[in-house]
Order: structure tokens, then C-alpha cells, then sequence
């Protein structure tokens, strides 16, 4: 929800009055920029006690509200195994095919980014980011929901959830694409559970630095509680199509646990508050004519 | 000496000239990373929202002209992390904004940091500097 405090007198007014610097008596803010993050009740977000030992896993249980220990879920370079900044060691290996469709992308990001009003990354439109893109692009406060026949994953961004089936169900043969595609799982120990993947759109891309994939891609995501505190994600992405060989885009990316209390606080995009955005911004950085 | 009721508000654009980190991009296409800009202003729309809060102030230049700005940050997510909430801005307060400036020399900027009238002050959100070759783009 958008709050617009526009006050054109009290603009006037201050043209006339205000000092260059004053310091009057103001009302304390909440909170004060040291504050802890804050959760979407505004309630401090509780890190586990890094010199506790913690529990043991549970069983076959994944379940939980889990927040990335940093904040490098966000991954604005591309996936965090291989960013795309540059680097010889982050270069993917592409197919000639991987290639083609990756000059049609024009991020927002990294080092072949473009101006805001002149990208095509979907989810400027308020696309959805599909998958494995959920899992590779704005990764924050993720609730993990188990039943006897499936897990459900709530993410965040953009309030969307997926389901996995553990009921030992087969992949689809030939399905009509989805964006979040099909989903199953099994464990594979008592502590690791391994997501198979298939049938995504190939509308969406597989990061924020406008990675291609085909109707081929599979994909593997290793869900490991290593103990009570903490979950890995491991995500893995296999499109013969489009590159040579499978890669690690999330390489045992680290979740904390939070108090079943904890509120998630609402992210989503928003067709007209990017419309606001770019008329204010967007195309004032672009050099395009805003009104 | 101070002046506070006939005084003409007067605020200082300041160009500095800092080297800064190259930023990794996130959406800094727009951005001259090698500057930053102090601006001293008045608070005429404070936007808690996505894709990214922004702050639009009233800036008076060395020539007495008013011009506004438009300056943004993060996401609200992302800030509430950071200790900002959708009450921190005030319209009408007196701030000073500290800010990568656009490339075209448009009146925008990406957020630094934020002094409030209080003194007290607010972290933009900025990703960690990274080395960013543009001509080494992926090849077979």
C-alpha cells in the first residue's frame, strides 16, 4: 500500500521560514537506525545464539519459518553460485543455443545491464518470477509447510507459494509448462530432502542477470537440516540446451530458524507502484519524458 | 549568523568529486558511481513502497532556483532491515540527502545516507563493491 504525503503548503511555508539548520525539540523515531530488523509485525527478528549448540535435526522435518542468515538471498548479480560479474570462474558454459537466448535478455543488473525503461526482465511488468528464479532472485523469509503427502513453500517475494509432492508420484510426461513448474521429492537421509523439477515456462528466467532456459530444464534443489537452527539450499541447474553441463547456482545457502511467531512481512510487485516509480524515477534516470 | 524568519532558505547542492567504489549493479546503469552529490532540502513526498522508497525534496541551488529532486532506496523489506520504517520520513522536515547522481544530469539520485533535523541519520542500502569488467561478457 502506498503512502503519498504530498503537502505543497507546508512546502510554501517552509521556503519562507525554515533555517538552514536548526535542531528543535523532535519526537524520537521507531526505531532508532541501529534498531534490529524488524519483522512484518514489528517485532525483532531473532538470529540463533551463534555460541549455542543447537539441537539435533529432526527427522525427515523441514518444516519452519526460515530467514537467510545474511542477506544474500537477494542475489541482484544472478544466482550466488555464479554471478554475473565478470569474473572468468562465474562464466556459465553456455551452449551456442545458451548464448543466443542470453543476448535476448536485458537485465536491470550486472555487467550487461541497461537502463531502467529500456529492460526486459519480466518481473518489470510484475511477471511472475517462476522457478527456479523463487529460489535465485529475492530469496528471503521462506515458510516450509509439511503434510504427509507434500511440502508447500511460501516465499515472500511476491507472497506465492509452491507445491511438492512426496506422495511418491512420478514427474509428468510432456506437461503443460507452469510457471513454478512440477514438483516431487524424496528423502534421500533422514535430513536431506531432494526437490526434482520440471516443466517451467521458459518465459521466466532462471536469475536476475536474465540466464535462459529451455523446456528442458530440470532442476535439482537439496533441502539439509543440519540441525534444530538451520537448513541448507542447494539448487542445481541442468538444461542440455542451453549449457554443456549442469552448475550449482545456490551452493548450501543457509537459513536460520525463526519463532513460529514470526510475521512475514508482505513484498509484492505492484503494477501501479511501478507505474508511481517510473514516473517519479524511472524514467527521470532513463532521460525519458515523465509526467 | 542566523536568520530564521526573513531569512531566504538556502541550500547547498554540493558536487563532490570522491572516488567511490565501482557498485556491483543493482539497477545503477543510471548512476555515476564515481560521484556523489549533498543535497540540503525540504521533504515534499516520502514513498514507502515497492519497487523502492524514494524521497522527492525541494533543493535551492547557489542561484536561488528550487529544484526538485527525486532520490530513492531499497524496497521497504529490504530497508525495515536497516532500521527504517514507513514513518521515518517526514514532509516538511528539513533533511539532507547524501547521493549517487544520475549520468543524464537529471535531478535524481540514488540514496547514501539520510541526515534527519534531528541528526539523526538513516543508511541508504548500497551492495558491496565489486569489480565489474563491462566489455568481459560471456563467451562459448
Amino acid at each position: 500500500m502506498i503512502k503519498h504525503f504530498v503537502a505543497p503548503g507546508v512546502f510554501l511555508a517552509a521556503l519562507l521560514i525554515l533555517p538552514l539548520v536548526h535542531s528543535q525539540t523532535d519526537k524520537p523515531r521507531s526505531p532508532a537506525p541501529t534498531a534490529p530488523g524488524l519483522d512484518g509485525w514489528g517485532r525483532p527478528i531473532i538470529a540463533p545464539a551463534k555460541d549455542r549448540e543447537a539441537a539435533p535435526a529432526p527427522r525427515h522435518d523441514i518444516s519452519g519459518i526460515w530467514d537467510p542468515a545474511d542477506a544474500s538471498g537477494t542475489q541482484v548479480l544472478g544466482a550466488k553460485a555464479f554471478p554475473e560479474d565478470g569474473k572468468p570462474e562465474h562464466r556459465l558454459p553456455y551452449t551456442p543455443l545458451g548464448l543466443e537466448a542470453l543476448k535476448r535478455t536485458k537485465p536491470g543488473n550486472g555487467i550487461r545491464s541497461v537502463l531502467p525503461t529500456e529492460t526486459n526482465d519480466p518481473v518489470y511488468t510484475c511477471d511472475p518470477q517462476g522457478f527456479p528464479r523463487a529460489d535465485l532472485h529475492e530469496l528471503r523469509t521462506t515458510q516450509i509447510l509439511q503434510t504427509p503427502q507434500n511440502v508447500t513453500i511460501l516465499y515472500q517475494y511476491n507472497k506465492i507459494w509452491r507445491v511438492i509432492w512426496t506422495d511418491g508420484r512420478e514427474l509428468p510426461k510432456d506437461p503443460e509448462p507452469r510457471w513454478f513448474g512440477y514438483s516431487v521429492a524424496k528423502w534421500v537421509d533422514d535430513y536431506t530432502l531432494v526437490v526434482e523439477t520440471i516443466g517451467t515456462d521458459e518465459r521466466t528466467w532462471v536469475d536476475r542477470a536474465g540466464r535462459p532456459h529451455s523446456a528442458d530444464l530440470r532442476v535439482e534443489e537439496r533441502f539439509h537440516r543440519t540441525d534444530q537452527d538451520h537448513l541448507e539450499l542447494t539448487v542445481t541447474i541442468d538444461d542440455p540446451k542451453m549449457y554443456t553441463k549442469p552448475w550449482v547456482a545456490l551452493d548450501k545457502f543457509v537459513f536460520d530458524l525463526q519463532p513460529a511467531s514470526f510475521d512475514v512481512r508482505e513484498m509484492i510487485c505492484s503494477p501501479s507502484e511501478f507505474e508511481l516509480y517510473n514516473s517519479l524515477i524511472g524514467n527521470t534516470a532513463s532521460d525519458k519524458d515523465s509526467h | 549568523m542566523r536568520n530564521n524568519l526573513a531569512a531566504i532558505l538556502l541550500a547547498v547542492v554540493g558536487l563532490l568529486a570522491v572516488s567511490v567504489p565501482v557498485f556491483a549493479h543493482h539497477g545503477y546503469a543510471a548512476y555515476d558511481t564515481d560521484r556523489k552529490v549533498t543535497l540540503k532540502g525540504t521533504v515534499t513526498r516520502w514513498i514507502w513502497s515497492n519497487p523502492h522508497c524514494m524521497i522527492q525534496l525541494d533543493v535551492t541551488d547557489d542561484s536561488g532556483h528550487v529544484v526538485r529532486w527525486i532520490t530513492e532506496t531499497e524496497n521497504p523489506t529490504t530497508m525495515s532491515r536497516s532500521g527504517w520504517t514507513d514513518k521515518s520520513i517526514k514532509v516538511g522536515e528539513q533533511i539532507t540527502v547524501i547521493a549517487l547522481p544520475v549520468k543524464n544530469g537529471n535531478p535524481a539520485g540514488r540514496i547514501l545516507e539520510v541526515v534527519l533535523s534531528s541528526g539523526e541519520r538513516l543508511p541508504g542500502r548500497v551492495n558491496p563493491a565489486t569489480q565489474v569488467k563491462p566489455d568481459d561478457s560471456p563467451k562459448p
